[in-house]
């Protein structure tokens, strides 16, 4: 049905003069030019008017504080005092560049991120393939992978804390009973950081292996089959058939984690326990978010503060362009 | 027909999409109104406290509440001040979400008096105030220049020595707190000494000491020079104070005489309950502490004798700041709160130390607080030091100073196996960043 007739239809119900001439209207009924001109509004306002709470919130909660960083990463802005701030330029942001602790905690930020995410990913690969196969309470199997994502940062972190505790957590105990030497978890810089990353991937290969269990599912039966056929192991299906078919899911997973990386901020705090946010006795684990929060609340830099955060804005466009290029490779390649 | 019913449908689907937007909007600040406006026409005071405080504790709320029927208190905790503090600076920037009654810890007071005041009530013309109960640097510590005073003293920190009886024995020491306060009066090297005693036959898996920071903020209370000078100007690197806790620190952290726990931290507490170390710096406030985290195992065990030298370690402030929604029912229960009775109270249950002197006559700890510290006379002890203590300079930054020369010059010693200066070096670099230098 035309708009046009459903107008007609609605708007002039009981006189039985369906013609949609606008003079003729206007006499048989006083109300129906507003209805109109009312109508009009609707059909032209009415799309802004559904899809305006996301632009609303998005304005009110994502492109406000992005601007408003912005203009904060330029001036030299203090926690105590909101109202008073200078125009400094660039200044917060060349002093960054300048301090170590910024480099450091990039550094950081990259070497967690790498040994907490290709673990993770592989990881959840190979699970993801056994729960593929016919499996007896293969729901159970994945509940049971789902859950250490259910749980809170918080507490994931804390129990953590306590397993690698210097003296008296779990795991030192448990590498002493074969014969090593206690590891001071928290302020060894590679155990920390290695004891940072366990929680990441505690708390996200369950994740990411449900994500790849349902891209499997899609890859068709039949592919298999013939494979099979061909004489593929089950190695050899999984290298050449499962793996090309999860391309863009891995592509996918990949970008995410790197994101969720480089935003690492409560497993690092909550593990430095007392005056986390210094990510150990020499930074050995502060992060960019906990260098971050350092800076502005701890410190009371909110203008530096502001200008870590544009940077991070930066470098993750910077690894959403490698992604979107690397996608486009492989776009081609097929 | 199905046509004319779509046009409703469609606004009520506007409606429903707008009414849901405002209401998501509106939930932010409703959520205000009906929290400190209840139903029944009673007005909900917030106070905003970190770590354990004690006036909910010691039962003051519940008192309150019961004399006066309109008003329900309701305590927002967050466990540590270096978390609470950024916390309570947003909230007066903002003035949003305020606590009616915040407390303010002592190292953050300068900093507020000098760049919040504006944002608090002048408590000190608050009907029932006197001055003269109050310790007079106490009073000081949160008055401005122009005389407006932003928080009323709730308990000071004098500092004495924890020590438990049981391990010092096995270490062939002195038990007696007399006999061992005598032996290191006046001076910390002496302690260490001791402790050199102690490491030489130390029971089994213990130290002598929780941590070296502990013996650093320790000697550090006592310091009559702090990280600031009386105008403003930092002088952490050649305070006469902050050397001496320095060393003593340095000392115990070469000497391995430590548990190397960082305190506040989970395993600390574990080290209490294990009986991990014979020793910890013993303000006041720690003594409440100390009871819940050692348990009842430890009861009769711990002792408390005075410290080397008297001083001051931590404490805390009542003020009523101006955004808060209900600020007169706020400044009569910041008021009555500090009131010498109701700290005397406080102190009986919790062993904070009440900052009104005129109650340290009548003060008495809770019997079960004097069993389980061997019977020490707990009042005299903390009042002798109370009076005793140099009063002290702090400054703008004191928290962020003493946290990263703790937290990060002290730990790379102790614990990353780096020489002193190293960790001075390192300390230092930190405090430039506070700094913003």
């Amino acid at each position: 049905m035309s708009e046009t007739a459903e107008y007609a239809e609605t708007a002039s119900p009981g006189e039985g003069d369906a013609a949609p001439a606008a003079s003729g209207r206007r006499k048989a009924s006083p109300t129906s030019s507003w209805r109109s001109r009312l109508y009009r509004w609707d059909i032209k306002a009415s799309p802004y008017v559904f899809v305006a709470p996301f632009f609303l919130f998005f304005g009110a909660f994502g492109l406000f504080p992005l601007l408003y960083t912005g203009w904060a990463s330029m001036h030299r802005l203090s926690l105590t005092n909101l109202d008073g701030s200078t125009w400094i330029g660039l200044e917060n942001y060349t002093n960054l560049l300048r301090s170590d602790y910024f480099w450091n905690a990039l550094g950081n930020t990259f070497t967690i991120g790498v040994i907490s995410t290709v673990p993770q990913l592989a990881v959840a690969l190979g699970i993801a393939h056994l729960l593929n196969y016919k499996l007896r309470g293969s729901t159970l199997w994945r509940v049971a992978m789902l859950a250490p994502y259910a749980t809170s940062v918080a507490s994931a972190s804390l129990v953590f804390t306590l397993l690698f505790a210097w003296d008296g957590g779990m795991v030192n105990w448990i590498i002493g009973s074969v014969g090593i030497d206690p590891v001071n978890w928290r302020e060894s810089s590679w155990g920390s950081q290695f004891a940072v990353s366990s929680i990441v991937i505690w708390r996200w290969t369950g994740y990411n292996a449900l994500i790849y269990l349902a891209a499997m599912q899609a890859v068709p039966h039949d592919l298999y089959e013939s494979a099979a056929l061909d004489g593929a192991s089950r190695w050899q299906q999984f290298r050449h058939v499962t793996i090309p078919m999860l391309r863009p899911t891995i592509l996918f997973t990949v970008v995410v984690s790197t994101i969720g990386a480089t935003q690492l901020f409560g497993e690092p705090l909550l593990f430095g326990g007392t005056a986390g946010s210094k990510g150990g006795a020499d930074h050995q684990f502060q992060t960019l978010g906990l260098y971050l929060y350092d800076q502005g609340w701890i410190n009371g830099h909110l203008g530096r503060a502001s200008a870590v955060a544009w940077l991070m804005l930066a470098i993750l466009l910077l690894i959403a362009a490698v992604n979107l290029l690397i996608a486009r490779r492989l776009r081609k390649d097929r | 027909m199905h046509t004319s019913s779509r046009r409703p449908g469609r606004l009520v689907a506007i409606a429903a999409v707008t009414a849901l937007a405002g209401s998501l909007l509106a939930g932010c600040s409703s959520d205000d109104d009906t929290s400190s406006e209840g139903g029944d026409g009673k007005v909900t005071l917030n106070v905003g406290t970190f770590g354990v405080l004690g006036l909910k504790q010691a039962g003051l709320y519940a008192e309150y509440e019961k004399s006066h029927p309109n008003i329900k208190i309701k305590e927002n905790v967050i466990e540590r001040n270096d978390a609470y503090y950024p916390k309570l600076l947003t909230q007066l920037q903002s003035g949003a979400g305020v606590n009616d009654v915040a407390a303010i810890e002592v190292s953050n007071i300068t900093e507020v008096v000098q760049t919040q005041g504006a944002k608090f009530e002048d408590l000190g013309k608050a009907e029932g105030v006197d001055k003269s109960t109050y310790l007079d640097w106490k009073w000081k510590q949160a008055t401005t220049e122009d005389g407006k005073t932003v928080g009323l003293g709730v308990d000071i920190g004098p500092t004495a020595l924890c020590y438990r009886k049981d391990l010092f024995k096995k270490a062939g020491l002195p038990t007696d707190r007399e006999e061992l306060a005598k032996e290191w009066a006046g001076d910390w090297d002496k302690y260490v000494a001791l402790g050199e005693k102690y490491m030489d036959k130390a029971p089994d898996g213990t130290k002598f000491v929780d941590s070296a920071s502990s013996v650093y903020n320790a000697v550090f209370a006592g310091a009559k020079e702090r990280y600031y000078d009386k105008s403003g100007k930092e002088i952490y690197e050649d305070s006469q104070g902050r050397k001496d806790a320095w060393d003593a620190a340095m000392k115990v952290a070469d000497g391995d005489m430590s548990s190397k726990l960082k305190q506040f931290d989970p395993t600390w507490d574990q080290g209490f309950a294990n009986a991990k170390f014979a020793t910890v710096a013993c303000p006041a406030w720690m003594a409440g502490y100390i009871q819940e985290k050692t348990g009842p195992e430890g009861k009769g065990q711990w002792d408390m004798a005075k410290a080397p030298t008297d001083g001051n370690w931590g404490g805390t402030f009542l003020g009523v700041p101006s955004a808060g929604k209900h600020k007169k029912e706020a400044t009569e229960l910041a008021v009555w709160l500090t009131q010498p009775e109701q700290l005397a109270k406080v102190f009986a249950k919790q062993a904070s130390f009440p900052s009104t002197p005129s109650a340290y006559d009548t003060l008495k700890p809770s019997p079960a607080t004097k069993a389980y510290f061997n019977d020490a006379p707990i009042t005299e002890i903390f009042a002798d030091i109370a009076k005793n203590t140099p009063s002290a300079v702090y400054g703008l930054k004191d928290a962020q100073i003493g946290q990263s020369i703790t937290d990060i010059g002290v730990l790379q010693v102790e614990q990353q196996g780096k020489s002193p200066a190293q960790g001075w070096e390192a300390a230092q670099k930190e405090i430039k960043d506070v700094l913003g230098q």
